[in-house]
């Protein structure tokens, strides 16, 4: 019954009936489901309060079908711990889909702890879509190292738009090599007391590295948010951006701190972030067009996490 | 009969006088406009009807049939069937076109959407699901905005500088799109100062530092706009 629920709230029934699309299907500490395609390894062990998966594409390997990853808690108590070493060899690529779905949270504790190595020439990319339920309930604490090799790419989303946040720790590290390129954005949408930390590294080692981070944020009522955005320029012609876009609504509270810095001077990186209220004149653009101030103000937000 | 009566409107910004005791009566059903030359104030009149934040203090009243606007907010005033067009149009981030427009119709459906864009010589296909954002230029922002009013079928529309940031082909739309709120039943305040889209209009008004100076036929206002007002250096006195 668990499993279904998962399924349901995830929205996956379609990859979870194709034969042709690999998941991996686990709740709380168990693994309960799984299709693993020609050119991918999925090694899950169960842990105490957790999984351990070692997850390896061959080389040359492209599968074309994103696979799904369901990371779920079905209970209203409990502590989740995933270790994910991924492995993608050189020339090969990937397109990942992590549900990571908690409806009955009143008491979770979900905590991810991946590193992530992306072979010469390969291309892997990783959406993280969390769902959670109204209650709050829920810390999440995803931690994640990734080391790109050269003339790789790596992009990465994660969403935390439908639920309640409750609090979430994000940090993530990335070290790009040679001509290797990487993305990762974050959209989170926080209310009531939720806390939201993020701290995000971009390492850009090698020569004509690139990378961009981007946070959209938005927190009204009584929440709050914090963004530590950093980024490193070492090697040669490596060219980064940090971009950081706060909205906040009634008592909330957001906080940007931006790190952004150059030691090679043919490296650059350009840097922007805002944080303030809805912009006025979109507001009134829209309540001229009929719609009331709080529509206006939902409509807006929605633009900026989508 | 009027749709929109202002009375001896005064309106201050930062100190400046901005409108001076100014009275105008719009008739329904026709393509109005308010001319003059730049910081005239006829940005801000547009401004004061809708009740733009920061344009709401002003004494005299704006009556909407009948109406005072007074105590309405933007949103109040636009359910009342006002609406306005900016000059330089608003970005909005990651908001597609069609749910842009499809915010000022609630319950029409996507048909609606793609016959506005339409309507101001926008492909559908192309713009839908493009953010209105920096992506598109001031120009697409400004059709799809007057797109997004076409769709609302509401009764007095303000347009300020309709042509503003408009290239010469897509001029065309513009003042198609004003024809069609026209045959639609709306009322249209053209806000320019461009004689092109003055000759858009069936009555004029002349605004020369915040006053009322000249009103009636396009041919009128245009003369004494082109002849007097563009070269005038006078500071608000008409010469006669």
């Amino acid at each position: 019954m668990s499993v279904e629920e998962l399924i349901k709230a995830a929205g996956i029934h379609e990859a979870v009936n194709d034969k042709n699309t690999g998941r991996l299907i686990i709740n709380r500490d168990k693994v309960v489901d799984s299709n693993v395609i020609p050119g991918l390894v999925i090694d899950a062990k169960e842990i105490k309060d957790g999984v351990d998966i070692n997850f390896i594409l061959k080389e040359n390997t492209i599968i074309e079908n994103p696979v799904h990853l369901c990371f779920g808690v079905t209970d209203k108590e409990a502590i989740q711990k995933i270790i994910m070493n991924v492995d993608i060899r050189k020339n090969s690529k990937i397109s990942l889909i992590a549900h990571c779905v908690f409806p009955n949270a009143v008491d979770v504790k979900h905590i991810m702890d991946a590193k992530v190595k992306i072979g010469k020439g390969s291309k892997y990319s990783y959406f993280e879509r969390h769902i959670h339920n109204e209650e709050g309930g829920i810390v999440v604490i995803p931690k994640a190292y990734i080391d790109l090799e050269e003339n790789s790419r790596f992009k990465t989303e994660f969403e935390l738009l439908r639920g309640r946040v409750g609090t979430i720790n994000i940090d993530y590290e990335i070290t790009c090599g040679k001509a290797s390129v990487m993305e990762m954005t974050t959209r989170i949408n926080g209310r009531g007391n939720d806390y939201i930390n993020i701290k995000e590294s971009g390492n850009l080692v090698g020569e004509r590295s690139r990378g961009v981070l981007t946070s959209k944020i938005a927190v009204r009522q009584n929440a709050k948010a914090n963004i530590f955005n950093r980024m490193i320029a070492t090697g040669d012609y490596a060219r980064g951006h940090v971009d950081c876009k706060e909205i906040i609504q009634d008592n909330a509270v957001a906080k940007a701190i931006p790190i952004v810095e150059v030691r090679n001077p043919k490296a650059r990186i350009t840097h922007e972030a805002s944080i303030g209220s809805v912009d006025s004149k979109q507001l009134q653009t829209l309540m001229s067009r009929g719609l009331s101030e709080d529509e206006s103000v939902e409509l807006i937000i929605s633009g900026l996490l989508s | 009969m009027e749709i929109l009566e202002i009375s001896n409107l005064s309106l201050s910004i930062n100190g400046s006088h901005i409108l001076n005791n100014l009275s105008v009566k719009f008739e329904k059903g026709l393509v109005h406009a308010v001319v003059g030359p730049n910081g005239a104030g006829k940005t801000t009149l547009g401004f004061a009807v809708m009740g733009i934040e920061g344009y709401t203090e002003y004494t005299g009243d704006i009556l909407y049939k009948g109406e005072s606007l007074a105590s309405m907010n933007i949103y109040e005033r636009a359910k009342k069937g006002i609406t306005l067009a900016w000059q330089e149009p608003a970005r909005f981030e990651g908001l597609t076109v069609e749910n842009f427009i499809k915010s000022s119709i609630k319950n029409k459906g996507r048909d609606v959407v793609e016959d506005a864009l339409e309507k101001v010589g926008m492909n559908p296909d192309e713009y839908m699901l493009r953010a209105v954002d920096k992506g598109l230029s001031g120009g697409e922002r400004k059709k799809i905005e007057l797109a997004s009013i076409l769709a609302m079928e509401t009764e007095l529309v303000i347009l300020d500088e309709p042509d503003s940031g408009i290239d010469v082909a897509s001029l065309q739309n513009i003042f198609s799109a004003i024809k069609f709120l026209k045959s639609n039943g709306s009322t249209v305040i053209l806000i320019t100062h461009s004689l092109e889209v003055l000759k858009r209009a069936e009555h004029a008004f002349l605004l020369c530092h915040g006053t009322i100076i000249a009103e009636g036929s396009i041919n009128k206002i245009s003369k004494y706009f082109g002849g007097k007002c563009i070269p005038c250096d006078h500071k608000n006195i008409p010469e006669e």
